[in-house]
């Protein structure tokens, strides 16, 4: 009688903690979910009531959206576009020569080796604001400032990262497994790229997921090395060009509409890829 | 005396013989680390001669082990160009000239528009950057500002990922929304809040975000809250996951109380994954910028604004770009001593383990 009670309160004692969880779930996604109303709301209504939902008067339909996607007469979908790019290629780049470097460095072990490696740890400590200056001038001067270019420096920075991770993994892979492909006659490329690069694949995926996450967030480096002149732009850096001074003045439905469509592509990644998205993350912190 | 003159022989060794000698001595001297074994054979001398070689040898080898056996090794080498090439020159274009550039500016005062023309003034910069009042300010905020979110936000990401753990149902469907913020970037972030806080402010006020520096501070705080919540919830998670299930066991079959079960079970299992989320909120508290950026831009004033936006600020200005700078490297020495204590407590984590 006891336990069967007991195991009753448990199950209550659970429903409870699942509808506060709940609430709270609902708490969390409230701001996004607010820009997302707002987005269909007139600009005078977004300002006097942000919380309260559109009605036959206040509604605009799509409105906000394709005057948020001209905003500061700079085409939207080319900071998507730009910012696709950007990300696509630096992170192909700092899987494949960041995987490749670590497993030299893991596996040759000389003295340059180790301070390379050290190099790139002491890389990972150090803030982007004591780079910031001479970065921006050297990627100038090297014209690294377009979209295409500019993976590179991304390669330099965001090797530190990478090759601690890789390099953590390398080691732990059996030697013998290498020692076994060049005694039948593999070089070191045929090595590395039939043998050790497939193995490496859990790594790859939780670099993929943190580098993806860092190049397509990141403000500054963008707005600092990127020519605006020439109408280089990413998503972050278009929406703090076309909110700074004129915030106020700039039509607040049109604002909101640029922010969620800007939030969308992140939500679509998440979902696809959440359960890589969860490991990736976890095995970073662990690591980094 | 074989393997004396063999290990002798060649006055520069290839690695790929020193590799073979060391292998063959190590096998045939039986107790090489017995000098009494060799003393009977020959003279001290010699004998001492022969310990030191096969010191020297042991050394030698000592590199090897990590590595691949000789041939394989040289081969590799052949190719360092392709493997280390790529990276190692990014990297000194991206991080390392750059990092010795900025080190040598900050040594230099004056209006700075190229590194070519800079002059070096010495100590000039870092006087100035301490005598700067808004540096102070904004070291202090941001130290406040490190403090009660490193400590909200791991109190918080515990209880949620103690609660998830608890085998409620939709947990999964918990996590995901929890960690859904972690993935927005901080300039959209800090706008998306802006324009929420705004609204809400407008409700019982007539004051904006910008215009108090109390509630900009607690704005970032929300705001960071929001994002890395569910992030440290994951670490919080897999943390817990791991602690054994007899010991809870043990405690439940002992009569202990789900409350001392949690202070004397759960959370000395859990201590490395508290060290790791304390050091990660920590040093990126240190380096908030583009939330503090896009939320507030440090005003009112320069109220709410924290060291890295006070450092970027300073380079909009060539006159104050060497102090700028001379900032950044106090900046670097005080996040490289948290991240250094870092590295260090999650060596020590690795070997416990």
């Amino acid at each position: 009688m006891g336990k069967q009670q007991s195991l009753k309160q448990e199950r209550t004692r659970k429903t409870i903690m699942s509808v506060v969880l709940a609430v709270i779930c609902f708490i969390y996604m409230l701001p996004i979910l607010t820009i997302l109303i707002n987005t269909f709301k007139e600009a005078s209504a977004v300002k006097s009531s942000l919380f309260s939902l559109p009605n036959s008067e206040t509604f605009v339909g799509f409105e906000n959206y394709s005057t948020g996607m001209t905003a500061g007469s700079f085409p939207f979908w080319k900071a998507i576009l730009y910012s696709t790019i950007i990300t696509i290629l630096s992170a192909a780049l700092i899987l494949l020569f960041c995987s490749m470097a670590a497993w030299y460095v893991a596996r040759v072990n000389s003295v340059f080796c180790k301070i390379f490696y050290f190099l790139c740890i002491f890389s990972m400590v150090v803030p982007f604001q004591m780079v910031q200056f001479p970065l921006s001038k050297t990627a100038d001067s090297l014209k690294l400032n377009t979209p295409w270019t500019i993976p590179i420096v991304y390669l330099g920075f965001g090797a530190g990262l990478a090759i601690f991770m890789f390099v953590g993994f390398t080691k732990s892979i059996p030697i013998e497994i290498e020692e076994a492909a060049s005694i039948d006659g593999c070089g070191p490329l045929r090595t590395y790229f039939m043998v050790v690069f497939p193995m490496l694949k859990p790594t790859l995926i939780s670099v993929a997921i943190l580098e993806i996450m860092w190049v397509w967030n990141d403000y500054l480096l963008p707005s600092l090395v990127l020519d605006l002149k020439n109408g280089y732009r990413t998503i972050p850096v278009h929406i703090q060009l076309t909110t700074t001074g004129s915030y106020g003045q700039m039509n607040l439905g049109a604002m909101m509409a640029l922010i969620f469509v800007s939030i969308i592509p992140i939500i679509i990644f998440y979902l696809v890829c959440q359960k890589y998205i969860i490991k990736g993350v976890a095995a970073g912190a662990v690591k980094g | 005396m074989k393997e004396n003159q063999k290990s002798k022989a060649p006055a520069e060794p290839e690695a790929e013989t020193v590799a073979e000698s060391v292998e063959e001595i190590v096998q045939e001297l039986p107790s090489q680390d017995d000098p009494a074994v060799l003393e009977s054979e020959t003279d001290p001398e010699d004998a001492q001669q022969v310990q030191e070689e096969i010191e020297k040898l042991k050394k030698k080898k000592k590199v090897f082990k990590s590595g691949h056996s000789s041939m394989t090794r040289r081969s590799m080498r052949k190719w360092s160009w392709l493997f280390i090439g790529p990276v190692f020159v990014s990297f000194i274009i991206g991080f390392l000239w750059p990092f010795m550039q900025g080190i040598y500016l900050s040594f230099c005062s004056g209006r700075i528009t190229t590194i070519a023309k800079a002059k070096l003034t010495g100590f000039q910069s870092f006087e100035k950057a301490f005598a700067d009042e808004t540096f102070f300010h904004a070291f202090w905020f941001t130290a406040l500002f490190a403090v009660v979110s490193v400590v909200l936000i791991n109190v918080l990401a515990f209880a949620a990922a103690y609660a998830l753990t608890q085998n409620v149902k939709g947990s999964n469907l918990f996590r995901t929304i929890f960690f859904m913020p972690n993935l927005i970037g901080g300039i959209v972030l800090g706008y998306l809040w802006s324009m929420i806080f705004d609204g809400l402010l407008d409700l019982y006020t007539t004051t904006n975000l910008v215009d108090d520096a109390t509630y900009g501070f607690w704005g970032l705080i929300i705001l960071l809250l929001w994002q890395q919540i569910g992030y440290m919830m994951i670490i919080y998670i897999a943390g817990l996951q791991a602690v054994p299930e007899d010991m809870l066991e043990a405690a439940k079959i002992d009569g202990a109380t789900k409350r001392q079960t949690l202070f004397r079970v759960v959370i000395p299992n859990v201590m490395p994954s508290i060290t790791i989320c304390t050091f990660l909120t920590l040093t990126n508290s240190f380096k908030l910028y583009d939330q503090n950026l896009a939320l507030t831009n440090g005003k009112p004033g320069r109220l709410t604004e924290m060291l890295a936006l006070n450092i970027s600020n300073g380079f909009a200005n060539s006159a104050t770009r060497g102090m700028a700078q001379a900032k950044a490297v106090i900046f670097f020495i005080l996040v490289a001593v948290l991240g250094i204590a870092q590295l260090i407590t999650t060596r020590k984590r690795e070997v416990q383990q």
